[in-house]
């Protein structure tokens, strides 16, 4: 799933970038911020399963954590039932509570 | 009360022979006839690597069940497994009020597509070969780099 990979560092890293570049005059070449759109609403996925390791797995990144809202995009009521689905998923073990 | 639909996974030990997975799936059973549930399906997920240790196990024996019954009947279950030997973790998570919001959801977004096609003038479902066909990589364009200029 590209989506996991690719959002914790992009956009995040962008928008610092970005704000390096307008202290020094208002540059921005190439730079623009694209617009995040939530994952369960573009997919139409009302319901988030704790037993989708695969979906869920792409909202963990490597330290163990949830990713953010400002990261990924995703809306409130989502980022919610995400929560709570990948508390879920750890007691099981299913993803990890912490890794490093 | 209406019956209530539950899930309810436990892990095993990996060194768990058949026997005693087919015993602990009998025993569930039991208590669910006992007490005037029933059992809607049965998943042996097999041997999965978990994400951490417990205690010094690294892979466990996964079993899901989906049952339908009472509230009294889970704990009941939940009861009986925290005291089963063999068993490494167990998670009891209530379903049909989700499945019902999710299928709500679903007629809901269909019905508002129908109505919105028929506002337009089409057949209310869509018909086969329409609408956006799916590129291989849609957002191509914004991680485009440059062009090969090797090949």
């Amino acid at each position: 799933m590209a989506f996991g990979g690719r959002k914790p560092s992009g956009p995040g890293g962008r928008g610092k970038s970005a704000a390096g570049g307008d202290k020094q005059g208002g540059q921005r070449r190439g730079l623009f911020r694209r617009r995040k759109v939530c994952k369960f609403c573009a997919d139409r996925i009302d319901d988030i399963n704790y037993k989708d390791v695969k979906l869920l797995s792409g909202f963990v990144p490597e330290r163990g954590k949830v990713l953010p809202r400002r990261i990924s995009g995703t809306c409130a009521k989502h980022q919610r039932a995400l929560r709570v689905a990948i508390l879920r998923a750890r007691q099981l073990a299913l993803l990890p509570y912490a890794s490093d | 009360m209406s019956a209530r639909t539950y899930e309810l996974i436990y892990i095993l030990k990996p060194e768990a022979t058949e026997q005693e997975v087919a015993d602990l799936q009998a025993q569930v059973e039991g208590i669910v006839q006992r007490l005037g549930g029933s059992i809607e399906k049965t998943e042996p997920w097999g041997r999965r690597k978990l994400a951490y240790e417990i205690g010094k196990h690294k892979e466990g024996f996964y079993v899901l069940h989906v049952i339908q019954g009472s509230g009294e009947l889970m704990k009941e279950i939940d009861r009986r497994l925290k005291v089963t030997e063999g068993l490494i973790r167990h998670l009891v998570v209530r379903v049909d009020e989700r499945q019902q919001v999710a299928e709500r959801a679903r007629t809901k977004r269909q019905e508002e597509s129908r109505r919105r096609r028929i506002a337009r003038g089409l057949p209310p479902d869509r018909q086969p070969g329409e609408g956006p066909q799916r590129d291989s990589d849609d957002d191509a364009d914004l991680t485009y780099e440059g062009v090969d200029t090797e090949a």
